[in-house]
Formats: structure tokens, sequence, C-alpha cells
């Protein structure tokens, strides 16, 4: 038993933990700084927010142990009982979870309050390191990538109707994972172009998205093809349904809105051309054809989305990062406040404890999701500069684990661990300092808050516990 | 061991990837912390301070534009709890002359309200305080010096139309979030009715602050400044020099005179008396003469004009007069005796002696109480209407288009709609079918139920004036860059009155006061040589005291320049106070000055306050 114990502890990677250390660490020296009032000097007291996270901290250490003790057999038999589990707090949470900042995303147990959604993500990345890891499964067969797909889609659904739009924006992170395991480059090429045509629906005029995409189509057409007359034809048919349509709506003294004309004379157009299709065999033309037709229909259900669906404050946050909104008093003002708080902090920053801006609630959720900002108005860019190196180093170690562990489930696990930690970490510091919409997700280990915390210690020393038997066991 | 994985080279991808966002933020933040020196404009420790621009309120003309209100600086004192520091209290005290405990209060009320927004703690420091401390405010963190305009008033005239200005309620900053602890509102009269015209827009400087509290900047220079707009200025319809003229004559008496251009509807004079020196209601006097103005029992900061209501008394009997001609029940040749007074069964209404009978043009010009109960029960028991109840209705019907029992809907705050009894009334009152023309004999002659504003009054004489139509009275002429004012002022109001009818009674208006001596004119005494009065004298029973004194006038009699209404309270007679009073009033509008000095002497002199107060 001691020897055993004794052996793990040898082989545990004691250059993770000790990073994990300092960043906790560091964390909580910035939560105290940010809360720091001259009035209440001490460190210990559990009436302010550093007093709490310091027992959060303590807790953490305890759950870190636990979860280096625990074999990763168990994780591995367990992992469909603890995703499922978790889903069931999720629902759980729907119904009698406690309502805070217009969120239901906290089931109160005693004195605390505990955030299922933080904890889904260890069970999600646990289960999906145990589908992904039978033998012969592989992304590029379609089932494979419906099952995965489902199981990152459920929770992440769950979160979003507490409505929690940051934690849900989180699962998109397993993408990595998927991407490292496989995932089909054309996929992940059509979603970022998809990405791509959301953002310019929104900067720019409907109308011109639309003449871009056509005017596109017809070059590939012609480049794909290399058919000049083809081409033509196809562009004039458009033409002419256009025109078409347009006279019929003037006869009927209907006005239709110039958007419909050009869908529907896409659609007659399309259908008109069906006989070229056949008697040239111009399949890809067809595909062509249809991404253009998906194309024109997504860009008019962003429009919808993003109007009828996304909240005033989302749509706002949104509007503020692409540049077409500025409001410093109103939605901008967090990420404007942050701004000068980080701006301020100069080179060299103002010195632990002598930040001003973070103090006296200038910055919002300032030692939550807004921790960033006491760490640049304090330590400057000097301090920035560190600990985002150090924080590279540490995410880059854990993908180096990830990457020599011998069984897939370990490796998929480790990813998850990486992608999970790396999302929150560039996406958290991305919306303090304007480069991401503000969408409310803490940075780990640093920011105030006991479930996040110690969602990310059990996520972090499972996989060194499974790094530690990497060769012991294989799955 | 591992089996050979074809994704393996993926691993790069995604490294480079974290790396890649890495940099980005890295080159962010060097730029936003290093490069970008808005954001840390010294080394020390940087502070937004959002300074609010108070635009200048709009200026006040009178009608002949002379400039009646205008603004003047002052300096307060702000505070912002959270950014204040220990501090030499002391030195502070001494500087701004306040005590320690006005100071400790300030800040603590301050602190109630908001730690991070600015409130005020010493209002309107003279400039040279506003010196002293500019040189001592660094040892001072987190307060400041907000220069602000107060109002400024240029003649003592008319408080109630204008107005006074007051700090906003925090019910009012609760409602509208325009306004801030401390900012200025107007509370009543012109400055409440056009608070959105006169204030302007507020707009706000962003400055960065430093630790020893001094502007070291305007923050992104400026670039989320929003100017502020100068309030608009406005043109009010009344004379100033007759609006003086008014309160002059009013001196030591209760009551109020309402002067209005018949053709316009603008009001010319509008006086309730007593009144106040406007300008003791500006900055820190307010507080030292608010609380006596309240608790005067004479009320001075009521509006007797428009927010009293009395009985008409003989006044209202050329409106019965109107009505009785159009429903066709009196004719100018009509004829009734008088008794001296009216008798029927179990009513007596009492009258002077005079020569009887009389026509409906001797009526008017001896207020016969007789011939209007004729002229009443005429209109009410009309067999043309099947009951009482149809034809009080129609009086009734033509009153309202005479603008009464309701609001005339004039630009000034709390006006009251005076008193248009209905036939539900005398049904609760009485009984149903429990009342007849009898009951309400009193209304015949002005008395009774009724009660008129001053202002509905003035606009009564105006509408004869007119000849069968008025414009809503309205005491602002033009607002600044303003077209057009409300176009509900522009609006024609025909009264159910043929314009046909108006010429029997105005003559019978034009004997009360220009009728030959020993007719029996009741306002000889308001007679002006060369300019052609038509009045109305009223003498309104009072049942807590003496009678008041009552004269609706319009003059010249062809195209009429001015009517107006005058109130005296306990002056007794019609005749008495308030015929001279209009006359004197008409005849300063309309010449200037006034030749007449023994009778301005004698409504000058008269005290009718006092020697009340003592009984």
């Amino acid at each position: 038993m001691d020897y055993k114990r004794s052996n793990i502890l040898g082989r545990i990677d004691w250059l993770t933990v000790i990073m994990y250390l300092a960043l906790v660490f560091f964390g909580f020296a910035n939560i105290y700084s940010s809360a720091y009032r001259e009035n209440h000097p001490q460190i210990f007291d559990f009436s302010q927010r550093y007093g709490k996270q310091f027992v959060w901290i303590i807790a953490a250490l305890f759950l870190a142990i636990l979860g280096v003790m625990i074999n990763t057999r168990f994780y591995y038999f367990f992992a469909w009982p603890i995703y499922i589990l978790s889903i069931l707090s999720l629902i759980a949470v729907l119904m009698i979870g406690a309502t805070i900042h217009g969120s239901r995303s906290w089931i109160p147990l005693g004195p605390f309050h505990i955030q299922p959604a933080e904890f889904a993500k260890v069970a999600t990345a646990l289960a999906l390191a145990k589908y992904m890891s039978y033998y012969n499964r592989t992304l590029s067969q379609f089932k494979t990538l419906l099952n995965v797909s489902l199981m990152i889609f459920l929770p992440a659904a769950l979160i979003m109707l507490q409505p929690d739009m940051g934690s849900t924006m989180v699962y998109s992170a397993f993408i990595l994972v998927l991407y490292r395991e496989g995932l089909p480059t054309s996929i992940l090429i059509v979603g970022f172009l998809f990405a791509l045509l959301f953002i310019l629906t929104l900067v720019l005029d409907k109308t011109i998205v639309i003449a871009g995409l056509l005017i596109l189509t017809v070059i590939l057409h012609l480049f794909i093809e290399k058919k000049m007359k083809i081409t033509l034809k196809a562009v004039i048919v458009l033409l002419l349904t256009g025109t078409f349509l347009w006279g019929v709506s003037r006869l009927l003294h209907r006005n239709f809105s110039f958007y419909n004309i050009i869908f529907f004379s896409l659609l007659a157009g399309g259908l008109a051309f069906i006989p070229f299709l056949y008697r040239y065999k111009l399949k890809r033309s067809a595909i062509l054809y249809l991404i253009l037709i998906g194309s024109v229909f997504f860009a008019f259900s962003v429009n919808y989305v993003f109007n009828n669906v996304l909240e005033e404050h989302q749509r706002k946050r949104i509007n503020i990062v692409l540049g077409i909104e500025s409001d410093p008093y109103g939605s901008g003002y967090n990420v404007n406040q942050s701004k000068i708080a980080i701006g301020s902090g100069g080179f060299t920053g103002k010195g632990f404890l002598h930040g001003t801006q973070t103090k006296f609630n200038f910055v919002p959720e300032q030692s939550t999701d807004f921790i960033f900002c006491t760490v640049g108005e304090e330590w400057g860019f000097v301090g920035t500069f560190t600990m985002i190196a150090f924080y590279v180093f540490f995410l880059l170690r854990i993908l180096f684990l990830a990457e020599r562990q011998r069984s897939s489930f370990n490796r998929i696990y480790g990813y998850s661990v990486f992608s999970l930690l790396a999302f929150h970490f560039l996406i958290n510091i991305g919306m303090t300092i304007g480069l991401f919409p503000v969408i409310g997700i803490p940075l780990p280990f640093f920011s105030y808050g006991g479930s996040s915390l110690w969602a990310f210690t059990i996520l972090l020393f499972i996989f060194l516990r499974m790094d530690a038997e990497r060769m012991e066991i294989a799955f | 061991m591992k089996d050979y994985d074809q994704y393996e080279v993926r691993k790069y991808v995604i490294g480079g990837l974290v790396l890649l966002s890495a940099f980005i933020v890295i080159i962010k933040l060097f730029v936003i912390q290093v490069v970008d020196k808005s954001y840390q404009l010294s080394a020390s420790n940087n502070v937004l301070r959002y300074i609010p621009q108070y635009p200048a309120r709009g200026l006040i003309f009178d009608r002949n534009h002379k400039l009646i209100v205008s603004n003047e600086a002052a300096y307060d004192l702000m505070v912002i709890p959270s950014q204040v520091t220990a501090f030499d209290t002391t030195e502070f005290c001494n500087i701004l002359g306040v005590t320690t405990e006005e100071v400790e209060n300030g800040i603590r009320k301050a602190a109630d309200y908001s730690e991070l927004k600015a409130s005020v703690l010493v209002k309107q420091l003279s400039a040279r305080t506003y010196a002293r401390f500019s040189e001592k405010m660094f040892k001072f963190p987190g307060f400041y010096v907000q220069p602000r305009t107060i109002r400024y008033y240029n003649y003592f005239v008319a408080p109630h139309m204008l107005g006074y200005v007051g700090e906003v309620t925090e019910s009012i900053i609760k409602k509208d979030p325009y306004y801030n602890m401390g900012d200025y509102i107007g509370v009543s009269g012109i400055e409440k009715t056009y608070e959105k015209v006169l204030r302007g827009e507020k707009g706000v400087n962003i400055y960065l602050v430093d630790v020893h509290n001094r502007i070291k900047g305007a923050y992104k220079n400026g670039r989320y400044d929003t100017a502020a707009v100068v309030g608009k200025n406005l043109v009010a319809s009344f004379d100033k020099d007759l609006q003086e003229y008014g309160e002059y004559l009013m001196h030591n008496k209760v009551g109020s005179i309402v002067a209005i251009e018949p053709a316009t509807g603008e009001v010319l004079c509008m006086v309730s008396s007593p009144g106040y020196n406007p300008s003791l209601l500006v900055g820190r006097d307010r507080t030292k003469y608010f609380p006596a103005l309240i608790k005067d029992t004479l009320k001075p900061l009521f509006n007797r004009a428009v927010m009293a209501s009395y009985p008409p008394g003989s006044t209202f009997k050329v409106v019965n007069a109107l009505i009785g001609l159009q429903e066709r029940v009196i004719f100018p040749s009509s004829t009734y005796g008088c008794a001296p007074g009216y008798y029927a069964p179990g009513v007596y209404v009492g009258c002077h002696i005079h020569r009887t009978p009389l026509n409906l043009k001797g009526a008017i010009q001896n207020s016969c109480n007789a011939y209007f109960c004729h002229v009443f029960r005429n209109i009410l028991d009309n067999p043309h209407y099947p009951s009482i109840y149809q034809s009080f209705e129609s009086w009734r019907h033509y009153l309202e288009s005479f603008g009464l029992g309701h609001r005339l809907g004039i630009d000034l705050p709390n006006e009251l709609s005076g008193f248009l009894p209905d036939t539900s009334y005398y049904d609760r009152y009485y009984h149903k079918n429990g009342w007849s023309s009898l009951t309400l004999i009193s209304m015949a002659i002005g008395q009774g139920e009724l009660g008129l504003t001053p202002l509905q009054m003035a606009n009564l004489a105006a509408t004869i004036a007119n000849r069968g139509y008025f414009y809503t009275p309205h005491v602002v002429k033009a607002i600044e860059g303003n077209l057009t004012i409300d176009p509900a002022f522009r609006l024609k109001h025909k009264v159910a009155v043929d314009s046909s009818n108006f010429r029997i009674v105005i003559d019978g208006m034009d004997l009360v006061v220009n009728g030959e001596p020993g007719t029996g004119s009741t306002a000889r005494i308001a007679r002006i040589d060369g300019i052609r009065v038509c009045g109305k004298t009223g003498t309104a029973q009072n049942p807590h005291g003496k009678d008041h004194s009552i004269f609706m006038a319009f003059a010249p009699k062809d195209n009429p320049k001015i009517a107006v209404s005058v109130y005296v309270e306990n002056g007794g007679f019609g005749s008495t106070y308030a015929a001279p009073i209009a006359s004197l009033i008409i005849e300063k509008y309309l010449r200037g000055k006034i030749t007449r000095k023994w009778l301005e002497e004698r409504m000058r002199n008269t005290d009718l306050i006092h020697g009340l107060q003592k009984k």
C-alpha cells in the first residue's frame, strides 16, 4: 500500500502540479487585491471574498489528492454513469435551481451553491474519451460523428436553457479534441466559412453579402467546370427568372421584397437548370449550387436569429466587438472599464494592492470573470505577458502529456482537459480586452468561485493520475 | 508500442493555434498597456470623472421683448464619497464657512444616494469662496466644484406666471433618468410647463483625474464627451409694464387680475395678490424664504387667477341673456317689471331700486335681478324641451361652450376647472324630479353652486369681445426656433351662441359704463374719455365675510384689444374696487399712461388686508 502510493506520487508529473499551485496562488493574490479594503485587512476574513476563496482552495487541494488517489480504471468503467448523473444534475438545476443574475444555474446545498455546469465538463470529457476510444471508431463514420455530436450537444443544450450562454459555448472547445481524433478537415473548413459568413452578414449589408456569394459562385463554377458557355447560360437563366419574378410582382401590385425576389429566382433558376445538369453530368455544379442556396438561406437566418433569438444584451455585446456599436456606458461599460483598468497598468503596473480602477467596483464582476483586469492594472504588461507565457506553457505541458499517452482513452481525455482550459483561458482574456464578446466564463484557477475551481481541479488531477499510470494499463 | 496514429501531426496545428491566439492577445495587451497612452495618462492612478455640463436655462422675455428672467453663475461643491480620503476638516470648513457636522452629514447623505456618483455638498458658493477653494482643492480628493447657472430676475414681476426653479425630488429622479441628485427643474408656472424647452440638454465631459484630484486632461481627447444644448428662449405673452401696474394696483388687496388679448388668447397680464418677489426663491435664499411663504395665511404662492374658484355674481347675467336670446325665449324688446325684486311662490330674490320696467339692454345696464330671474326661468321652463332635465342640459351645454366647468387648458400647471353642476348633482342634492327652475333661481344672478376661475371670467369677456369665439388663453407667445406654439392655442373655439345675438348684450354692457348719468349705469366709474369700455359688474356673496368685488370688461367696443376680469376679495360691490381697477388696467394698456391719477391713488392706497386681519 505504502509502496504503491509512493510509487504513484513518484510518477506524478510534478511540474504540472507546481504550475497548478502557482496559478491558484497567484489567482488568490489577485482576488485578495481586488476585494481589498483598508478596513478589512486580514486575509482570513470570511466575510470577504478572499476569505471564502481560501476555503475553496483548501477544499480543492483535498479534491486534487482524491482525484490522484482514484485509479484510472474507476473513471474508465464509470464514465457513463458519471455522464448520466451529470446530465440529471443539469436537468435538476433547471427545476430546483436558484436564480442568480437571471440564470438558473445553481443548486443550493446548505450554505453553498453548486454550479453543475462546471462539473458537467469533466463528465462530458470522460464520456467522450470512453466512447471514442472503442476500437475501430473513427470520426469519418457518420454514425460516430453523430453520436459524438449528440453527447456534446446534450449538456450544452441543457446549459443553454438556464440560460448560460458562456458555459454553453465552452462545449465548442471539444471541436479541438475531435479534430485531433480525425474529424475531416472539410467539415472544419465548412464550419469556419459559415462562421465567417455569420460575421460578414452582421457587419455588411445583406445585399452585399448575397451579391458577393453569387459572384463567388460564378467564379468558382468557371474555375471548376472550365465551361464558359454553360456558366453564362446559368447566369442568364438566373437573371431572366429574376426579372420575370420582379415583373410579375409589379403586375400583381404585390411588393415582394428584394430579398424574396433573389431567393425565389435562385430557386426557380435552379429548377430550370436541372435538365442541363443531367445532360452535361455537372455533379460539381449541382453541389456548388446547393452550397450557394444554403449560404443565402444561412445569411437570412443569421439576421433572423440575431434579431429574434438572441437577447438584447447578447446582440449588443456582439455588435460592440464587431465595432458596429459603441456604447461605453451601457453594454460596453464592462469592456470599456476593463480595458481602462488593464491599460492603466502600463508597462510595469501600479503594484500589488495599488490598483484603483479595479477597486470601487468600476469593473463589474471584478473578482470572477474580470479578474484579469487586476493582473493588468497592478502588474502591468510585464505581469500580463509573464502570466500569459506561463499559462501557455502550462497548456502546452498538458498537450505534451496528452500526446505521450499510450491509450486513446487517456489521450482523448487529456486533449479535453487541454481544450477546455485553453478555451476558457483565451476567451476569458479575450473578452476583458475587447477581442471577444463578453460571455461571462471564468479564468480557470484564477477566478473567484468554488464550483469552477473544484471542477477544473478535478478535471486536471484525474488526468494527472492517468498520466502517472500510463505505462501500466492501456484501454 | 503505440499504434500508428495518422492524425498525430495535428498536434502541431492545435499547439500552433493556441500559440497564435496567445500571440494575438499579447499584441493587443501591448497596444492597450504600452502603446496607447490614453489608458494611463501618467504613471499615477487615473480615475475618470464624469462632469455634467449644465446648459444655461432658456431666457424669458415679455411680449415686447424685454428680458425678464436670465441666469447667473453659481458654483456647487460636489462630493464623490468613494473617492474621499481622510482630509483636514478644519481647513475645509474654514474655507467654505460650514460646520464639521454639516460636512459629515452631507457626505453620509451623499454616500446613501451613491458612492460613485457625485452629489451636491454645499450649494452655490460665492465666486470668492470658489476661488479660494480651487487653490486648495488638491488637498481634498473626492471633492470638486461644479459650475452651473441659477435664475436671475431683471424685474420682480409675475411670480405666479413665471414660476420658480428648484432641486429635483427623489421621486422625479426615479421616474426620469435625465435628472440627477442636485439638478434643477421647473417647479411651477412657465418654468414647469416649459421645462423641457427651457432646460436644454445636459452634456457630459469625461476627464482623467489623478490621485491629487487634479484634472489631467480629457479622456480619449473628448471622444465620448457630449456637448450641452442650451435651453430655448421663450417670449411670454404678458406685458411687463401692465403686469407691474396690475401688481401695483392690487397692493394690499387679495384677488386677481387677468387680461387677455381677445384676438389671440394671449394673456396680457395675470396678477394674483398677494404675490412675492420671485428672486427670493433663487439659490440659497430659498431655504430662508420658502417656509415663510408656505406658512403665510394669505397664501402668496397660490396663483388665484387659475387656482381659485369664485361665484361669478351678476357678471353671469350676460351669459344667461345670450343663452336666452339664442334659445329665443327672450328678445331685445322683452320687458319685465321689478317689484323691486322677484316674487314667485316660495321664492323672493331682492333687487335694488331702479326705474322699471326695463328691456334687456336696460336690465344689463341696471343689473336688475328680477329681469334675469325671468330670463333664467324662461330658459329652464322652455316648453320646447320635454322636461327640465333636457332644458338644463341644453343650458349647461351652452356654458361649456363658453369654457366653463372644465379647464381651459392654459399652459400653466394646476389649473382649476371651476364648477358647473349637472342634473345628477341636483338629483343627489334634492331627489329625482325634486327640483325645478325655482330651486335653481340663484344661478340666474350668478350665485349658488357656480364656480369660475378669474381666468375663465376673463376668457368670457374675451369671448363676448370677439362676438362668439375665443382662443385658449396662453402665457407663452413664442418659443425660440419654433415657428408656431402649440397648435391647440391657434384653434378657434366657437361658442354655441350666434354672433348676431351678441350685439344687444354688448350694447347693454356699453351702457353699464357709458350710460347717461341718472339712467342707472352700475359702473360709470370705469368710464374712460375717448375709450369705449364695455363691462359688467358683479358682487359675489361670500358666506365667510364681506362680498367679493368683481368686474369683467373689454375695450374698445369695436375691434377690442383687451378683455379683463378683476376679482377683489372682500371688496364689496363690483363698482367699488374691481371696476376702477379694470378701467385703469385698460387705460394703461391702451394708452400707456393714466389720466385719472386720483383714481389710481385711491386704488393703490386701499388696504383691504390689514383691516381685515384686525377683525
